[in-house]
């Protein structure tokens, strides 16, 4: 089973954002590593000069590059910078919007988890068009998940693993909203949270999570008590999407139980203990409303429902 | 002139849409195999094919909606509404899965295929892919669009376009959206519906009402305030920025001063959201936008009734395709 480390999802300062890809590659024991801004075009200058050398140590550490594309592309600048990334001599593209496909005619490429496969079909026109590596999209469940690794054999399936749970991609900026500001004059207010801006119902009950134009959730995917399961359905990947907390060390607690070293439950504390105070949730992985989550329990790695429980 | 294309959720509204001047109607089997999947609503397979016979005998087209992406393991249920809706002499089908599309360009190849909102085709390489793998003729254009941009992209696009100019409004990027499977289980996507009834309750406090999508607050109602429906991309909810409506206002699209802005854009058709609405609804929008389009046509003022009774909150925008927040 491999690890992937998905792309930088928050306004990071590029300083930061280079620095963190850098540790990566020396420490980290991931095998994928997908690097780019997918979230918002109007950020990209700014990391687009640090991208050559994250991707040469990246490459030099020994982990396979992914160049990652938007997830929605509308603006002129937008369809430029998409295929411009598609025509990178040698690299290995992660499609996160159709608009990239046709730009990539067939070549070898990547589908991230923002295009949507949600059965065999799509995931085999896929395959025959070129995809190498699937990353699913994250409110599929098990079974789904299941029968579509099955199908594509010679691609490496992908489940989103860990990380607040992308649910939406809007045209329109919340953060600028939120601070009273037009889109195309936003100051770039999303770097104040550089872990996305908590949003709680009129109750205080902890919901959703705001980065610009995307919407993800509050909690925090954790599939690690599923990760058996999940090898015996053929899946060959799991993806670590970074949040503000010490991503190495996400990896490594997710490569112990992998490999033996540790048991569920001493990962998942710490997990905990490595980014506190957000809730984990697999429920889409169980058919159940995506904010729940389900405590693995040994009997689940036979496939036995799981029950219902807190952290 | 632009076409008009009208929603049904029943026979009987495939009718008043007819009666009402629609040019098409749009609607789907009642399975999951449609994004309105709600009890009471769409069409057995014997209804479809009266309904799709009813229509040509009345110089009407109808577009069969099979907008879901299928589920895995179960891709047959889907293949056979394709099946089924050719079969039944659809004028073309409306669908949003890869699969599907492929499955339907090879086994119908003579069948109009038409490009879901679902599928957030938002420019014109994306259309150009979907126009050349699958020989779609249409693409329904996702709403998170200006008009200027709509018109640089129906320029350059590789087949027609298809906008909505009035109902509900996703203000997410429709198809890409899996707000309500986080609260309820149920998606858009996969069981075609969004903010289901089955997951909504409604709470009687000292000081109003209390509406909750899945155990989640999403609004609260003072006690001289009705209380809406609870979409979820609609409530109100908090941060530390603010309160208040954080992704939009619950209202309703609404863009008859637009008509002319889509026309000049060389948009083909036009679109009316609410399969899930009654046969009033239908008949009343659909009258609406049939007189603009002939004011349109005649260069004179429309003397237009007001569709504020059909507007969620009983408040309408011009959504994305007059950008203020651009």
């Amino acid at each position: 089973m491999q690890l992937s480390l998905g792309p930088v999802l928050y306004n990071w300062a590029p300083e930061r954002w280079r620095d963190f890809y850098l540790r990566i590659a020396d420490e980290a024991p991931v095998d994928v590593v997908s690097v780019g801004e997918i979230v918002c075009s109007k950020r990209s200058p700014f990391f687009a000069d640090h991208i050559p050398a994250v991707v040469e140590r990246l490459e030099s550490a020994g982990k396979q590059v992914l160049l990652s594309s938007l997830i929605l592309v509308s603006l002129r600048r937008e369809r430029r910078q998409t295929e411009e990334l598609a025509s990178v001599e040698g690299a290995m593209v992660e499609v996160n919007d159709l608009t990239c496909l046709r730009a990539l005619a067939g070549r070898p490429h990547a589908i991230g988890p923002f295009v949507n496969i949600y059965n065999e079909a799509s995931a085999a026109f896929h395959a025959a068009h070129g995809a190498k590596r699937i990353c699913l999209p994250p409110e599929l469940p098990l079974a789904s998940v299941a029968t579509i690794a099955k199908a594509i054999p010679d691609v490496t399936t992908e489940v989103f693993a860990f990380g607040r749970v992308p649910l939406a991609i809007s045209a329109r900026c919340y953060h600028a909203r939120l601070h009273k500001l037009a889109k195309d004059n936003c100051r770039f207010v999303c770097e104040k949270d550089p872990d996305g801006l908590l949003l709680n119902t009129l109750e205080q009950q902890d919901f959703l999570t705001i980065n610009g134009v995307q919407t993800l959730s509050h909690t925090c995917a954790n599939l690690l008590g599923e990760a058996a399961i999940l090898r015996e359905s053929k899946v060959g990947s799991l993806r670590l999407s970074p949040q503000d907390c010490d991503m190495v060390e996400i990896a490594k607690i997710f490569r112990d139980v992998l490999d033996g070293r540790d048991d569920v439950d001493g990962g998942n504390r710490r997990l905990a203990t490595a980014y506190p105070g957000v809730p984990f949730s697999n429920g889409f992985l169980w058919a159940e409303p995506g904010h729940l989550y389900h405590r693995a329990r040994s009997g689940d790695m036979q496939g036995v429902a799981p029950q219902i429980g807190g952290v | 002139m632009m076409e008009l294309i009208c929603p049904a959720g029943t026979p009987a509204a495939l009718r008043s849409a007819i009666d009402a001047g629609a040019d098409a109607i749009y609607c789907g089997f009642n399975d999951e195999t449609n994004a309105r999947n709600f009890p009471g609503l769409n069409f057995s397979r014997d209804e479809m094919r009266k309904s799709i016979a009813l229509a040509h005998g009345r110089g009407a087209r109808v577009l069969v909606a099979i907008n879901t992406f299928p589920r895995a393991s179960a891709v047959d249920i889907w293949h056979r509404a394709v099946d089924d809706a050719v079969s039944a002499g659809a004028d073309a089908l409306i669908l949003a899965d890869i699969g599907l599309m492929d499955y339907t360009a090879r086994r119908h190849p003579n069948q109009r295929l038409h490009v879901s909102v679902q599928s957030a085709a938002a420019n014109p390489d994306a259309i150009a892919f979907y126009a050349e793998t699958f020989g779609a003729k249409r693409v329904v254009l996702p709403r998170v669009l200006s008009v200027p941009e709509i018109a640089e992209i129906t320029r350059e696009s590789a087949c027609e376009t298809e906008v909505f100019v009035f109902g509900g409004l996703c203000v997410m990027a429709e198809g890409r959206c899996s707000l309500s499977s986080y609260a309820t289980g149920k998606s858009p996507n996969m069981q075609g519906v969004c903010s289901p009834p089955s997951h909504v309750t409604y709470e009687q406090t000292a000081d109003g009402t209390k509406s909750s999508l899945g155990g989640f607050v999403i609004n609260r109602f003072g006690l001289s305030e009705p209380a809406g429906y609870p979409t979820l991309c609609k409530g109100r909810f908090s941060t530390a920025q603010g309160a208040g409506y954080i992704f939009e206002d619950p209202v309703s699209l609404d863009a008859t001063t637009l008509l002319k802005g889509m026309r000049d854009a060389g948009v083909t058709a036009l679109k009316i959201e609410g399969r899930q609405r009654g046969r009033a609804y239908v008949e009343s929008v659909v009258r609406h936008f049939r007189r603009a389009l002939a004011a349109l046509e005649s260069g004179s003022e429309a003397d237009i009734a007001s569709l504020k009774p059909f507007t969620e909150g009983q408040a309408s925008t011009l959504g994305a395709y007059r950008k203020t927040w651009r």
